[in-house]
C-alpha cells in the first residue's frame, strides 16, 4: 500500500484536520509533560474503576464528539444552503453524512447516556460502586478505543460512505472500495462490545446492590430507566455483533451473506440492523425519561406522578420496541399483510409514551415550578417531543410511508425525537447533575443562553425539513438545483443550525467560566433534591456512602429530610469499607483491540493476531489476578468525611 | 461493593458464600441471556440462508452424518461429566473434580479435533465459506459454536491449574462453577445446531 493510499490526500478540509489533530496531540503532552500531569492522568483516571469518573470520561468523549458530530452537520447545511454549491463533492458529502449519524448514535448519545448512569444510578441505589469496576473501566476503555478507531477514518484509509445504516449491497466491496466500511464494521464492533458490558454490569448492579428496603417499586425513576435499558442493551447489543461480524466477514472474506449472487440476500442486512436498531433508539430514549422524570419532580417540587404508570409504559415501550423494526423499510417489498402488522406496533407506541407524556404534565401540575435551567430543558422536551411523536406516527402508516419515506420529512421526524428527546435531557442532567460531579454548579444565566440559542435554533433549522420533505427533498442528496422552490427553507434550516452552534459555544464556554467562577455547592443538595444521590457530599467521596443508608419510601432523600433533616451519619456506626483496586489493564487491553481492529480494517492480518493476542493476554492475566481489592480504615473515613462536608 | 462484598453465608455452596461470587454469577446468566440472542441471531440469519445456495452444494449432498453424530456424543457427554466435575466440588473433593474436569476437556478437545475433521472435508470437497451464502451461514454459525468450545477448554486449563495452585475456595469454586454454566450452554446450543442444521439439512 502507498502512503497515499494510507493517508487521505487531495482535501483542503483534510489537510487542515490533519494540522488541528497533530496540534492538538503535540499541545496535549506539552501541558501534561509542563505541568507534570502524565502521573496524575495515569493515576487518577487512566486506571480508575471509579464509578463517578468513568462517568466524567464517558461525558467529556460525549462532548467532543457533539462537537465532531456538529461540525459534520455544519458542513451538511453549508452544502445544502443553495442549490448546485461546490463547497463539498458527492463523495465527501457522502462520507459526512454516514460519519454524523454514526458519531451522534453511537458515540455522543450513548456514551452521554451511559455517563450520566455511571455517575448517577449507583448513588440513586445506594451503593458504593457498580457491580463489576473492572469490567465498567474496560467497557468505557473499548468504547473510548472504539471511538478513537472511527474518527480516524478521516485522515487514515478513508471514511465509510455507506449511510450510518450501511444497507448492503451498497456497503459490499463490490460498491464501496476501500476500508471505510471496515472502519465502520470494526470500530462499532469493539465499542458495542464495551455497551453489552456496560448493560450486563448495570442489570447487577441495580437488581443486587440496591440499599435495604429499596424494593424495585421505591427506586428512583431514573435508576428504572435504566434497569430496562440495560435488558435492552443485553438483548438488542448480540444482534449488533452478529450484524456487523457478518459485515466483516462479507467484506474481509469474501463471505455471501449480503452479496448480490450465489445466494447472499441483502435485504437480510436491513432486517439485523434495525432488529438491533430500533431498540437502539429506545436505549438511547428511555433513559432521557427518566432524567426528565427527576428534574420535572424536582422543580415541581412534587412526587412523580403515576409512579406505576411510568413503570408500566417503561417496560411496554421496551417491549414493542423489539417487534417494530420493519418500519424502517416498508417500501423494502415486504407486502401489505407484513406491513400492516408493524405499521400497528409502530402506532401502538404512541399510546405508552402518551401516558408519560400525560404523567409529567400532571406532576407539573400545581408544582411550584422553579424555572432552572435542567427544568427548561425538561418542559421544551414535552411539546417538541409531541411534535416528532405526532410525525412518527404519520410515518408508520405504511401506505402514507411510501410518500415520506426516506425524505426530509423523515429527517425532520427524527431529529425532532432524538434532539429533543435524548439531547434536550443530556442536557438536563448535565446541568442537574453537574454539582454532582464536579462541586460546583453551571452557571443559570448563561446556561439559559444556551437553552434559548439551541431550542429555537433547532425548531429553525429542523421544522422546515418537514415541509421540505413533503416538497420532495429525500435525504443524503448532495446539492439540488434551482428552481424546485427549496432554497428559502433550506436557507432557514442552515440559520438554525448555526443558532444551535452558537447555543453549543455558549455551553463551552459555561463550563470553563464554572469551573473558575462557578457557585460552589457546598451543601451536596444544591437543588433540593428528592432522590439518595442529594445526600452525598458534592463531589461525593470515594466510596460514596460512609454508611449505607436505609430506606422507607420512593424519594429516599426528601422522606430523610422531612423525617430527620437529612442523612445524619453517627461516627459509631461507620465500619471498614471495602473498595476495588485500581488497575492499568483495561486501559491496555482496549489499546490491543484498536491495535487489532486497526490490522483489520487494513488487512493486515499479523498485526491483527498480534492485537489478539495480547487481548487474550490480558484476559489470562485478570484470570490468575489475586486481588481482592482493600479496606478503608474508619479513622480515614472520618478524615474523609470532614474534609468533604467542610463549610456545610 | 462495600462490607456487602463480604458478607459470608455458610449455608450456602461455596461458590455462593461471598456476596463477589453471588453478583458473578448472576452476572455470568445475563451473559448468557446475550449469548443466546447471539446464537439466536445467527440461528435466524442462516435459516434464512440455507436454502440459498447458489451453484455450491446443498446441505443434503454435504453433511457427513458419521462425524456428525460423533461429535454430538462427544459433546453431549462432556456435559454430563461436567455435570460430574461440579458434584464432586460440592462434596469438596478437589481430586474428584480435577479429574472429570481433565475428563471433560479432554472430551471437548476431541469435539473439536472432529468438527475441525469435518470441515476440512467440506473444504476439500470444495464447500467454502466463499461458495454460497448457505455455506457462508453454515460455517460462521457452527464455527462461532466451535470457537466458543474451543475458548471454554482454554479457559477450563486456566481453572484447573489455579485449582491446583489455590484449592478449593469460594473463588475456585466460583470460577469452576461458572465455566461449568457455560459448557452447559454450549451444549444446549449444540442440540440446537444438531436438529436446525444437520437433521434439517437431511430431510430438506
Amino acid at each position: 500500500m502507498k502512503w497515499s493510499e494510507f493517508f487521505v490526500t487531495g482535501e483542503p478540509l483534510i489537510y487542515a484536520a490533519d494540522v488541528a489533530i497533530v496540534l492538538t496531540m503535540i499541545g496535549i503532552v506539552f501541558v501534561l509533560t509542563y505541568f507534570k500531569k502524565w502521573k496524575w492522568l495515569w493515576n487518577e483516571w487512566l486506571t480508575t474503576v471509579d464509578h463517578k469518573k468513568i462517568g466524567v470520561m464517558y461525558i467529556i468523549c460525549a462532548v467532543l464528539m457533539l462537537f465532531r458530530g456538529g461540525v459534520d452537520a455544519l458542513l451538511m447545511r453549508a452544502q445544502l444552503t443553495a442549490p448546485n454549491m461546490k463547497f463539498l463533492d458527492a463523495q465527501h458529502y457522502n462520507e459526512i453524512f454516514t460519519t454524523h449519524g454514526t458519531i451522534m448514535i453511537l458515540f455522543m448519545a450513548m456514551p452521554f447516556i451511559i455517563g450520566l448512569m455511571n455517575i448517577v444510578v449507583p448513588l440513586q441505589i445506594g451503593a458504593r460502586d457498580v457491580a463489576f469496576p473492572y469490567l465498567n473501566a474496560l467497557s468505557f476503555w473499548l468504547f473510548f478505543f472504539g471511538a478513537m478507531l472511527f474518527n480516524i477514518s478521516f485522515v487514515i484509509g478513508g471514511s465509510p460512505d455507506a449511510g450510518w445504516t450501511a444497507y448492503f449491497p451498497l456497503a459490499s466491496n463490490e460498491f464501496s472500495h476501500g476500508v471505510g466500511n471496515n472502519y465502520y464494521a470494526i470500530a462499532l464492533q469493539i465499542s458495542g462490545i464495551g455497551t453489552l458490558m456496560t448493560g450486563i454490569n448495570f442489570l447487577v448492579t441495580i437488581l443486587k446492590m440496591r440499599a435495604p428496603g429499596m424494593t424495585l417499586m421505591r427506586m428512583p425513576m431514573f435508576t428504572w430507566t435504566i434497569l430496562i435499558t440495560s435488558v435492552l442493551i443485553v438483548f438488542a447489543f448480540p444482534v449488533l455483533t452478529v450484524a456487523l461480524a457478518l459485515m466483516t466477514f462479507d467484506r474481509l472474506f469474501d463471505t455471501q451473506f449480503f452479496t448480490m449472487a450465489n445466494g447472499g440476500m441483502s435485504m437480510l442486512w436491513a432486517n439485523l440492523f434495525w432488529i438491533w436498531g430500533h431498540p437502539e433508539v429506545y436505549i438511547v430514549i428511555l433513559p432521557a425519561f427518566g432524567i426528565f422524570s427527576e428534574v420535572v419532580s424536582t422543580f415541581a417540587q412534587k412526587r412523580l406522578f403515576g409512579y406505576k404508570a411510568m413503570v408500566g409504559s417503561i417496560v411496554g415501550i421496551a417491549f414493542l420496541s423489539f417487534i417494530v423494526w420493519v418500519h424502517h423499510f416498508f417500501t423494502m417489498g415486504a407486502g401489505p399483510a407484513v406491513n400492516s402488522v408493524f405499521s400497528i406496533t409502530t402506532m401502538a407506541i404512541a399510546i405508552p409514551t402518551g401516558v408519560k407524556i400525560f404523567n409529567w404534565l400532571f406532576t407539573l401540575r400545581k408544582g411550584k415550578i422553579r424555572f432552572t435551567t435542567a427544568m427548561l430543558w425538561s418542559l421544551a422536551f414535552i411539546p417538541n417531543f409531541v411534535i416528532g411523536g405526532v410525525t412518527g406516527v404519520m410515518l408508520a402508516m405504511a401506505a402514507a410511508d411510501y410518500q415520506y419515506h426516506n425524505s426530509y420529512f423523515l429527517i425532520a421526524h427524527f431529529h425532532y425525537v432524538l434532539i429533543a428527546g435524548t439531547v434536550f435531557a443530556c442536557f438536563a442532567g448535565l446541568h442537574y447533575w453537574y454539582p454532582k460531579m464536579f462541586g460546583h454548579l453551571l452557571n443559570e444565566r448563561l446556561g439559559k443562553w444556551t437553552f434559548w440559542l439551541f431550542m429555537i435554533g433547532f425548531n429553525v433549522c429542523f421544522f422546515p425539513m418537514y415541509f421540505l420533505g413533503l416538497m420532495g427533498m429525500t435525504r443524503r442528496m448532495y446539492t439540488y438545483s434551482d428552481g424546485l422552490g427549496w432554497t428559502p427553507l433550506n436557507v432557514v434550516a442552515t440559520v438554525g443550525a448555526v443558532l444551535m452552534g452558537l447555543g453549543f459555544i455558549v455551553l463551552c464556554y459555561n463550563i470553563y467560566y464554572s469551573a473558575r467562577y462557578g457557585e460552589r455547592d457546598m451543601t451536596g443538595d444544591p437543588w433540593n433534591g428528592r432522590t439518595l444521590e442529594w445526600a452525598t457530599a458534592s463531589p461525593p467521596v470515594h466510596y460514596n456512602f460512609p454508611v449505607v443508608p436505609i430506606v422507607d419510601d420512593l424519594d429516599a432523600y426528601w422522606v430523610m429530610k422531612k423525617k430527620q433533616g437529612g442523612f445524619e451519619v453517627k461516627e459509631e456506626e461507620l465500619k471498614p469499607i471495602h473498595m476495588p483496586s485500581h488497575s492499568g489493564r483495561p486501559f491496555w487491553m482496549a489499546v490491543a483491540f484498536f491495535v487489532a481492529g486497526f490490522g483489520l480494517v487494513f488487512k493486515w492480518f499479523t498485526l491483527a493476531i498480534a492485537g489478539a493476542l495480547f487481548i487474550v493476554l490480558g484476559l489470562v492475566f485478570r484470570s490468575f489476578e489475586n486481588d481482592d481489592g482493600y479496606y478503608i480504615g474508619i479513622d480515614e473515613i472520618k478524615r474523609a468525611e470532614r474534609a468533604a462536608r467542610k463549610g456545610a | 461493593m462495600g462490607e456487602a462484598a463480604h458478607r459470608y453465608d455458610e449455608t450456602m455452596p461455596l461458590e455462593y458464600r461471598t456476596e463477589e461470587g453471588r453478583l458473578n454469577i448472576l452476572g455470568f446468566w445475563i451473559f448468557l441471556g446475550a449469548e443466546i440472542a447471539l446464537f439466536a441471531t445467527l440461528f435466524a440469519t442462516y435459516l434464512v440462508l440455507f436454502q440459498r445456495t447458489g451453484s455450491g452444494p446443498t446441505a443434503q449432498e454435504l453433511f457427513q452424518v458419521k462425524d456428525v453424530l460423533v461429535e454430538t456424543l462427544l459433546l453431549l457427554t462432556s456435559s454430563f461429566t461436567c455435570g460430574l466435575a461440579v458434584f464432586e466440588m460440592r462434596r469438596g473433593r478437589l481430586a474428584g473434580l480435577l479429574t472429570w474436569l481433565l475428563v471433560t476437556l479432554l472430551l471437548g478437545v476431541g469435539f473439536i479435533t472432529f468438527e475441525i475433521r469435518e470441515f476440512i472435508h467440506y473444504v476439500h470437497e470444495g464447500a467454502t465459506m466463499q461458495t454460497s451464502a448457505f455455506l457462508s451461514s453454515f460455517f460462521v454459525l457452527v464455527g462461532t459454536h466451535g470457537a466458543h468450545v474451543s475458548l471454554g477448554i482454554g479457559w477450563m486449563v486456566l481453572i484447573m491449574i489455579q485449582l491446583l495452585q489455590r484449592g478449593l475456595t469460594p473463588k475456585t469454586a466460583r470460577k469452576v462453577f461458572i465455566v461449568s454454566l457455560y459448557w452447559h450452554f454450549l451444549d444446549v446450543v449444540w442440540i440446537f445446531i444438531f436438529t436446525l442444521v444437520y437433521l434439517l439439512g437431511m430431510v430438506v
